[in-house]
């Protein structure tokens, strides 16, 4: 369900405006996503040409690239993954604070892309859950800005409010699965 | 007599007083993992700190590793052109250019005048492209992040010119074994040329923040320093090699690609510490806009790619729709792959980053038997666990900015 | 090297012999006459830099592995190939050069991760591109490219993901067809089918 704002000003309670929780939580969430840039190999360059003058991430909010994943929403896996680094993703990932998703950038990372060999994880997905997965290699920061553009498509589709008290109080991260349907 | 008390403490600083040399104290060990933002690219330096002083270094590489060797022993000549790319993705189109002509070498087959010049324009274009990116990510480094600003949007520039002549911003995939896949377009020339006159400027902008800089200075002069027999001995190539005062280049000592018709002078540093470093990478920039400028004075006519060279380049696409030998041509190469002769060879290029090697050895047919590439960052990384021990934990930044390597090229 | 310097060389030392090659002079040398070649091409002969180390693994034939050193004169500006087969077939092993060359540390930990060949006399002969519980040497004629399965390094994330290191998919993959034997049977298919349409993936997800 579409958490569209449902809001009205109404005159006999004076200048409020009412909505729905969700709508307003995913509207901050989703303009303000802080990416966690994992930049590995050629499609970092790229990244870091969206971050810069001619592309400019920061219209949306994302010029705050965190390094430490504990400041971070967003892991954009941007780059080769190898079997050695994997242990150090799928690490960094778990320090995340929810809410948090993740952008496979390019084909190494949504799919091994053309490195078809033993040392190459064929795919980030198979140890984090990813949340869009941009194609190209290297995919252009036009491409990159869709696919955050996407992801903020999706965060406001989300439950956050269900979300934030979770039933279980201690969840355990399934691979490949999406969040917030 | 009862003024003095003796006091018994259990604590290292008091016992540390109590000796007669230096402060005992414990080293703790401090891990710069792969995920830095500062190790440009996944570099994981293990590092033994006392204080704030750096004991011991121990890199360590093979996150990027993703088996690019077994890969070309497994495809025709052509299809590893995408690899190249890849090795070192800042500056990709020189690497295409040093694979193609390590393969020809073997094949003993000379290009033409116009696909050696438009090779060389793109060779000196990747490299204006790479330090560029080199002396910016610097100046990040080192806090400025302005020249950072300036540098990425003459890259951008650079980015636009390479989009309309190979179709992609970076990773071109421009060369082929035997000339380049397409010629220039119309007025390209004239669009580099303006480049180059917009990027001298920027540049006095970025000396001017830089260069007299008296936080840069602080921060870069006497860190780092490599001496020449040092530099020798761990294989440094490049503008690393070059700033310890040894007169290296190869496009001057071993010239290929015409560069012995070119008039350019190669920058030479005296102390080989990180500041020498940037100055070499600054200088080069302005001297390779001297090349593009005398090359695109001189550009000679005739054909983008050895026409002679009838089982090695695909011959055009108009004729093999329409001619039975191109057709056939056509399918042997991309199914077989170009036909190159049975032999070894070791090719070095000048690449910005320093001599990137290529030796292959084929058994004939258009599948290289063995190929090892000599990555430049692999040997300039290697001094690192020499050179780290002794400077503060602060320095790393700077000097793993000053030898501007790539791990793509280094773990392969 | 010079005509005269390469006689030189080959009165001092009777056993190097010389090695057919597309560009540069290259030499086939005997393994424990190494060391002393390498410091007489250094001190004597002006090669001061080692550029690089590597092996190739002939396969099936007898000496299997062979070591080549390429060489640098930053005087007389010149390239040298040299050339040196591993005695041993099973264990290939090879004098190291670390006290001659210190770039020859890392090029040698690299051959030994990728091919096997172990270095005597090396102060850390670990794997560097590897991690350090890989079993196998990758680059060898034996080992398949899309990989054989072994267990993540890191056994936590294993446990959490139930990921392995895995064999890659090979089918659809890059498509070479052997210049040899008539066209019926030399039709273009990925050289490296461990994996493809007629056999399943071996540990499927």
């Amino acid at each position: 369900m579409q958490n569209t704002t449902i809001a009205y000003d109404s005159k006999v309670e004076g200048e409020i405006i009412v909505t729905q929780a969700d709508a307003v939580i995913n509207w901050i969430r989703k303009h303000s996503v802080w990416p966690m840039p994992m930049g590995l190999a050629c499609c970092a360059i790229e990244l870091m040409a969206a971050g810069g003058a001619r592309f400019d991430i920061s219209r949306f909010g994302m010029e705050v690239m965190r390094f430490s994943p504990r400041q971070a929403d967003c892991m954009i896996v941007a780059g080769t993954v190898t079997y050695k680094m994997a242990e150090v993703v799928r690490r960094i990932y778990d320090q995340m604070a929810e809410p948090k998703w993740v952008v496979a950038m390019g084909a190494c990372a949504s799919t091994g892309g053309m490195y078809r060999s033993y040392a190459t994880l064929q795919g980030v997905d198979q140890i984090i859950p990813v949340d869009v997965y941009v194609s190209g290699c290297p995919p252009r920061p036009e491409a990159l800005l869709d696919a955050m553009i996407k992801l903020q498509d999706k965060i406001g589709t989300e439950r956050s409010v269900n979300n934030l008290f979770p039933k279980k109080a201690d969840s355990k991260e399934v691979a490949g699965a999406t969040k917030g349907s | 007599m009862a003024t003095s008390k003796e006091i018994s403490i259990g604590d290292a600083g008091a016992r540390a007083s109590e000796s007669e040399g230096e402060l005992q104290g414990e080293t703790m060990m401090l891990n710069v993992g792969p995920s830095h933002p500062t190790t440009h690219g996944v570099l994981r330096l293990k590092m033994e700190l006392d204080g704030d002083v750096v004991k011991k270094c121990e890199p360590v590489l093979g996150y990027l590793h993703r088996g690019d060797e077994k890969i070309a022993e497994n495809m025709t000549y052509n299809q590893f052109i995408p690899y190249t790319d890849r090795l070192d993705y800042i500056a990709p189109l020189s690497n295409n250019v040093a694979y193609a002509m390590a393969v020809e070498k073997l094949a003993n087959l000379e290009v033409p005048e116009r696909c050696e010049a438009i090779r060389l324009l793109c060779c000196e274009l990747a490299r204006v492209s790479s330090h560029l990116l080199g002396v910016g990510v610097y100046g990040m480094d080192a806090g400025a992040w302005t020249v950072f600003m300036y540098t990425f949007t003459e890259r951008e520039k650079l980015y636009t010119l390479f989009e309309e002549l190979t179709g992609a911003r970076f990773t071109t995939s421009y060369t082929r074994i035997g000339g380049v896949a397409r010629d220039i377009p119309e007025g390209w020339l004239g669009r580099v040329l303006e480049f180059c006159k917009g990027v001298l400027p920027v540049l006095d902008q970025v000396d001017k923040l830089l260069t007299r800089n008296r936080i840069f200075m602080d921060r870069t002069v006497g860190i780092g320093t490599i001496s020449k027999e040092d530099a020798l001995a761990y294989g440094l190539t490049g503008p690393n090699l070059r700033a310890c005062g040894v007169d290296l280049d190869l496009r001057k000592d071993k010239p290929y690609l015409g560069y012995e018709n070119y008039d350019f002078e190669v920058p030479i540093g005296t102390n080989g510490d990180c500041y020498d470093r940037y100055l070499m990478r600054a200088e080069e920039i302005r001297q390779s806009v001297g090349i593009i400028r005398q090359c695109i004075g001189k550009f000679p006519e005739g054909s983008y790619y050895a026409e002679d060279a009838k089982k090695i380049f695909a011959p055009q696409k108009a004729k093999v729709l329409t001619s039975m030998e191109e057709l056939i041509q056509n399918f042997m190469i991309v199914t077989e792959g170009p036909q190159i002769p049975a032999g070894e060879v070791y090719f070095e290029a000048e690449n910005p980053k320093g001599a990137l090697g290529f030796f292959i050895h084929s058994k004939g047919g258009g599948v290289p038997y063995r190929m090892k590439i000599r990555g430049p960052s692999f040997c300039n990384l290697s001094i690192l666990d020499k050179l780290i021990p002794g400077h503060f934990l602060t320095d790393i930044t700077v000097i793993l900015g000053s030898l501007d390597f790539v791990m793509g090229e280094c773990d392969r | 090297m010079t005509i005269s310097d390469l006689a030189l060389l080959k009165e001092r030392f009777e056993t190097l012999t010389e090695r057919e090659s597309s560009d540069h002079v290259a030499l086939n040398c005997v393994s424990s006459q190494l060391i002393e070649v390498c410091t007489a091409l250094r001190d004597d002969f002006g090669y001061d830099m080692l550029v690089d180390v590597t092996g190739i693994d002939w396969d099936a034939q007898s000496p299997r592995f062979t070591g080549i050193y390429h060489f640098f004169s930053t005087t007389k500006h010149e390239y040298l190939r040299v050339a040196a087969d591993c005695t041993d077939d099973i264990n290939p092993a090879l004098p190291s050069l670390t006290g001659l060359y210190a770039s020859a540390n890392w090029h040698e930990r690299e051959t030994y991760d990728l091919m096997g060949i172990r270095y005597q006399g090396h102060p850390n002969l670990t794997r560097i591109l590897m991690w350090d519980a890989y079993p196998y040497h990758p680059l060898r004629k034996d080992f398949p490219l899309a990989g054989i399965e072994v267990p993540l390094p890191a056994a936590d994330v294993a446990e959490v993901t139930g990921m392995s290191v895995k064999p890659a998919p090979m089918v659809g993959g890059p498509f070479v067809s052997s210049a040899d034997g008539p066209m019926s049977q030399t039709e273009p298919r990925a050289r490296d089918e461990s994996w493809n349409e007629k056999k399943i993936k071996p540990h499927g997800k």
